[in-house]
């Protein structure tokens, strides 16, 4: 690990003002440090944010939307009643994330800001011959080019629902839609973001409209391993039913490209209509209208449509009354015990 | 525990019962010393530095900047690498391989050892490393198996097995009716026990004392001797736990010579712990494969010939060739048998053994063809194997020592329900729709005893002494061990001390081949047993003990006391007897043994049989494991809690090796992308539901005087077979690579 220095800012006006070219924030550190031990991330300066006031707070705004810090836990988030009662697809997802402990450890900031982690990225330049299967190579929004994908889970319930990104730095205070945050690949892979240089995050936002879809909202996730694994699909479905029709649908995809990736041609297409299997078949083939698959992993894409139609089909079935025993797995179809994997 | 076992052996007051783990509470409260804990003074830490690249030379280090780092004490590369008086391609001991300690610039693997840097800390030492900066001339790397020719292998023992043929296997081609022609891939993993390999070197003069975590502990005192030329009695080890083997830690690796030879060099304490990620090269792993198998059944379904070829990744300096094609020769009755081994040379760390070395991925391929077959027949693939059961080994005639295989195969099939199964496959469904399928497996692995010894000391005061070099990697040898040890001296366990995990004391032998239990435990059982001889020869010529003169009649020894055979009113204690001798204390000796006419004359192996369900969905292709019995037929079993552990553990590891363990090489460096626990995946709990094992009764007299068999590899073999074809009944697609992926699925 290159040497660095390290500072411990005890206000978010301190923590602006020590940030140089070449420092790097460090939340929970579960991320950043991992990639400073294997060299894929080299920063001269680490500022240390977990001890900023006031960043590790859940609240309810006036305007109804629910403002949450950018130092909250992923655990604590994820345990919060309220928040899981409001948004439950978005706590389902930070269950189906890393394991416990990490959970304990990283922060909701982090989370979204996080880096590839697995080996393509790590190994820096893009293989001309691409890793077996493809399995972690985006195949959609990549323009055609090697990137991997983004490995969050939380960002994707979270894009689905319109949240939005506050951050401060030189420049001042503003706000940026998650959407937004994660841009196109460059030419060299990696973790590149709409936050300009030292700009800080300070909480996620998201609006009250969001809590309208908490009675048809499920997050799914597909891997190899049953827990404690990236996605290799994974899909966030959130339905508004009024009167047996979906009167606004939410869809937004997992580990198929460079950024969460919402797919509003989709839910253009669930709009209005009546709840029916082949209407999600319908929806997903739309959501992976433009895929192009990338170092043999067609299979991905087809993993992707299926892992959407069947989002799409257990929000239908309604938000299940307790955590499942798996979050956001297929194996706990049953709403079960409070137990995280 | 729950008492799954259908008969608990006893044949002591120990030896029979679920004791809890001895060394439980020290390693749950961190106080058990493993060798890393260990830190003497005036400690030097050394950072090893592994190749980037996998076929090379190393062109450049920036030695000069690693030592002008404060707290960098030597930079050792193979410029300025010390002698060793021994020569690291000879194999100074069984299960060697040549070590890689800097011999010279070229670069065979990723991982290879290219320098090793000293530091007062570990944090100098890691930045001195990182400072090194290597620049390599590489050559493309050949990491996959049709990266280069295969060869046929030079028969040579460990490491280069030879081929089998019994029968005439080309009349079993033809007389077959039916058969099948397939071909399985398992691929290359990597050990990992939670405990990385260590050391901590310390050199008197001459004298070399090691904290090191090894499977065999003179045998290694012999191998590190060698290569710094001292004799083997000037080596000590100490290694009371070791945080698992698995067949890694049996012998000296480079990485630990380099650090022994560093303390040497600077004449101070050197302590070297690989990081996880450098546990991917230097200290072996299970090859890669390729497995062709043609079975031929006759109308009544009997087989007419077994045909197993085997292909193995081994390195491109060193043979180990995954005797994978000789699992298929002791288990069927089949009119003919082949096997035949060839390599492929690749830019990859040395294999070695892996827990159940051939037998795991030998298993995997032809449990999974003989499914294949079975459905061919248009028969259940347990009525497949029993009409295809071997009475005697196959090919030799021997008889078995014994073989409770069909018992294991009926009380197994028994408790998990296969009447119920459905021939044809993708006929069941749960509740929420998911495939659901059920295969099979049979489990075989052979008996190793190799040689051990042991000392019983029996004290004054009725309690006793034993001990032996034996080695605890996790199995329970503290426990298991010390059972035996006090019912051969018929004394209660607390009334034993037992040492173990030591140089100095009697040779235990090697922790391996799931011959432990039967090697080190045999020895200890003679140990206590020339004691009671011994004890009852004094006794009998004590005119004041109620046993003189009962001089031909036998003794038995319990609770502390000799009682004669058949009349418990004539007894005396231990410390009676020894007062009245006016001895202190009385000392015998054991060796574990195996009379080599009962080896010559049967064929020994221990049998399981494994019923595994699983689930599929059937859109998104996530496999799941719901339910898995393995039923084993051991031998004795001294242990059942530890025992259980054990089969457990290898069905576990069933699970890993079906779906999970691959290590996955970058094509352009030939480095392994995912060396981490993040990115090499074992099966975490939520992938491990519903285990069973059942232990079938079975008395062997002949296989050692303890009958024991040994549980340590056996429950890995048959699993993933079991679990392959568990996946074929659930879906109908016959994936014939491991792990299977959701991928494999989805495209089949
Ligand atoms: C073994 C393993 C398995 C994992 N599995 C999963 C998984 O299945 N699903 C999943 O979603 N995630 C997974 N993760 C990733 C995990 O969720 C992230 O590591 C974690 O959320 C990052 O949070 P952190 O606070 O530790 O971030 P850090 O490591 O501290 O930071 C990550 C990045 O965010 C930046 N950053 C942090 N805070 C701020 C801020 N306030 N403003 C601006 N930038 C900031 C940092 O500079 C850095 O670039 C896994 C991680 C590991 C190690």
């Amino acid at each position: 690990m290159k040497p660095f220095d390290f500072v411990q800012p005890r206000t978010v006006d301190e923590a602006l003002a020590a940030w140089e070219p070449g420092a790097a924030w460090l939340g929970g550190g579960t991320n950043l440090v991992d990639l400073m031990k294997t060299g894929a991330v080299q920063p001269a300066k680490l500022i240390d944010i977990t001890r900023l006031p006031g960043l590790d707070t859940i609240e309810t705004r006036a305007d109804g939307a629910t403002r949450i810090g950018a130092l909250v836990s992923n655990a604590d988030l994820a345990d919060d009643p309220g928040f899981a009662r409001s948004f439950p697809m978005v706590a389902e997802a930070l269950l189906s994330g890393a394991s416990g402990q990490l959970r304990n450890v990283a922060t909701v900031a982090g989370n979204i800001m996080q880096s590839p982690r697995d080996a393509f990225y790590r190994e820096l330049d893009p293989p001309s011959d691409p890793l077996s299967g493809g399995a972690s190579l985006a195949v959609l929004g990549t323009g055609g080019r090697f990137a991997a994908v983004n490995p969050s889970d939380f960002a994707v319930p979270l894009v689905a629902l319109d949240a939005v990104v506050e951050v401060r730095g030189p420049g001042g205070a503003r706000e940026i839609a998650l959407a937004d945050l994660h841009l196109p690949p460059g030419d060299a892979p990696g973790n590149s973001t709409a936050l300009r240089p030292g700009e800080l995050i300070l909480a996620l936002r998201l609006p009250a409209a969001a809590a309208g879809f908490a009675a048809h909202s499920r997050y799914l996730k597909v891997r190899d391993r049953t827990s404690f694994a990236f996605a290799t699909a994974s899909a966030a479905a959130s339905l508004r039913i009024e009167g047996g029709r979906i009167a606004e649908a939410r869809l937004a995809l997992g580990a198929v490209a460079p950024r969460p990736w919402r797919v509003a041609e989709a839910e253009a297409l669930l709009a209005g209509r009546a709840i029916d299997a082949d209407l999600f078949a319908e929806a997903a083939e739309v959501a992976l209208s433009g895929a192009v698959a990338v170092g043999g992993n067609g299979w991905k894409i087809e993993l992707a449509r299926r892992t959407a139609a069947r989002a799409l089909a257990m929000a239908a079935a309604g938000t299940p009354a307790r955590m499942p025993a798996l979050p956001a797995s297929p194996f706990a179809p049953q709403a079960g015990d409070l137990i995280h994997a | 525990m729950p008492d799954t076992l259908a008969h608990p052996v006893r044949f002591g007051s120990n030896a029979g019962q679920p004791v809890t783990r001895r060394d439980g509470i020290a390693k749950v409260t961190g106080t058990a010393t493993f060798t890393a804990d260990n830190s003497p003074e005036n400690l030097l830490h050394a950072v090893y530095v592994p190749a980037t690249i996998a076929r090379g030379r190393v062109t450049h280090l920036d030695v000069a900047a690693a030592e002008a780092h404060p707290g960098v004490t030597m930079v050792m590369t193979p410029g300025n690498r010390p002698a060793l008086q021994g020569d690291p391609s000879a194999k100074p001991t069984m299960f060697s391989f040549r070590i890689e300690v800097l011999q010279d610039d070229s670069v065979r693997y990723a991982g290879q050892p290219i320098a090793l840097v000293l530091g007062e800390t570990l944090e100098a030492a890691t930045e001195g490393a990182r400072l090194l900066n290597p620049r390599y001339a590489a050559e493309p790397a050949r990491t996959r198996i049709d990266d280069d020719e295969a060869a046929p292998v030079e028969p040579g023992g460990f490491g280069r097995p030879a081929g089998v043929e019994h029968g005439d296997v080309a009349a079993g081609h033809a007389a077959a009716t039916k058969a099948i022609d397939v071909t399985y891939e398992t691929s290359a993993q990597y050990h990992n026990a939670m405990e990385t390999h260590a050391v901590v070197a310390q050199w008197e003069g001459d004298k070399l004392s090691l904290d090191v975590p090894s499977q065999a502990l003179l045998m290694s005192c012999a191998g590190y001797a060698y290569f710094f030329g001292i004799p083997a009695e000037n080596v000590t080890i100490r290694a009371p736990y070791l945080g698992g083997g698995f067949g890694s830690k049996a012998i000296p690796t480079g990485p630990q010579v380099l650090a022994i030879l560093a303390a040497k060099e600077t004449g101070r304490p050197v302590k070297l712990m690989l990081t996880r990620q450098q546990m991917f090269g230097p200290v072996g792993h299970r090859g890669a494969t390729r497995q062709r198998l043609r079975l031929g059944i006759d109308d009544g379904a009997a087989l007419t010939v077994i045909d197993h070829e085997g292909l193995a990744a081994t390195s491109s300096f060193d043979d180990f060739v995954e005797p994978a094609a000789n699992a298929s020769q002791g288990l069927y009755a089949a009119g003919a048998l082949r096997s035949a081994h060839r390599a492929v040379r690749l830019d990859v760390g040395t294999p070695g053994p892996m827990r159940a070395p051939g037998e795991a991925s030998g298993s995997a391929a032809l449990e999974c063809a003989m499914d294949e077959m079975a459905e061919a027949a248009g028969i259940d693939p347990l009525e497949f194997r029993l009409r295809n059961y071997a009475e005697t080994e196959p090919g030799t005639g021997k008889p078995y020592s014994s073989k409770a295989l069909r018992e294991c195969y009926m009380q197994g099939a028994e408790r998990f329900g296969w009447s119920g199964r459905p021939l044809l496959p993708r006929q069941m469904k749960d509740e929420n729709g998911l495939l659901t399928g059920w295969g099979m497996g049979t489990a075989l692995f052979p008996c190793p005893m190799f040689a051990a010894d042991a000392r019983a000391t029996l004290r004054s005061d009725g309690s006793a002494l034993v001990e032996t070099s034996a080695i605890d990697m996790g199995q329970g040898a503290w426990t298991a061990l010390a059972q035996i040890a006090a019912d051969s001296l018929g004394l209660p366990l607390d009334m034993v001390e037992f040492r173990a995990g030591h140089s100095s004391l009697p040779d235990g032998g090697v922790a391996g081949g799931s011959g432990h239990t039967a090697t080190a435990g045999g020895a200890l059982h003679a140990a206590g047993g020339d004691v009671i001889r011994q004890l009852g020869e004094i006794a009998a010529a004590d005119p004041e003990s109620p046993l003189h003169g009962a001089g031909n009649a036998a003794f038995s020894a319990r609770d502390g006391r000799l009682y004669v055979d058949g009349d418990d009113s004539r007894s005396d204690s231990f410390a009676d007897i020894l007062a009245r001798a006016g001895s202190a204390e009385l000392v015998g000796n054991g060796s574990a043994s195996r009379a080599p006419e009962d080896a010559e004359k049967f064929s020994m192996h221990s049998h399981g049989a494994v019923f595994a369900e699983v689930k599929v969905d059937p859109d998104l292709c996530q496999v799941r494991v719901t339910r898995m019995v393995g039923a084993f037929a051991a031998g004795r079993i001294i242990n059942p809690k530890l025992a259980e552990s054990q089969l457990l553990g290898g069905m576990i590891w069933g699970i890993s090796f079906a779906l999970h363990e691959e290590a996955k090489h970058d094509p352009r460096t030939g480095r392994i992308v995912n060396a981490d626990f993040a990115g090499y995946h074992v099966p975490v709990n939520a992938d491990v539901t519903g285990l069973e094992v059942l232990t079938v009764h079975e008395d062997d007299p002949y296989v050692n005087a303890l009958g024991i068999k040994g549980v340590g590899e056996i429950g890995i073999v048959g699993s993933v077979g079991a679990i392959a074809n568990a996946i074929w009944h659930a879906t109908g697609h016959r994936i014939r690579r491991f792990p299977i992926r959701i991928e494999d699925l989805l495209t089949a």
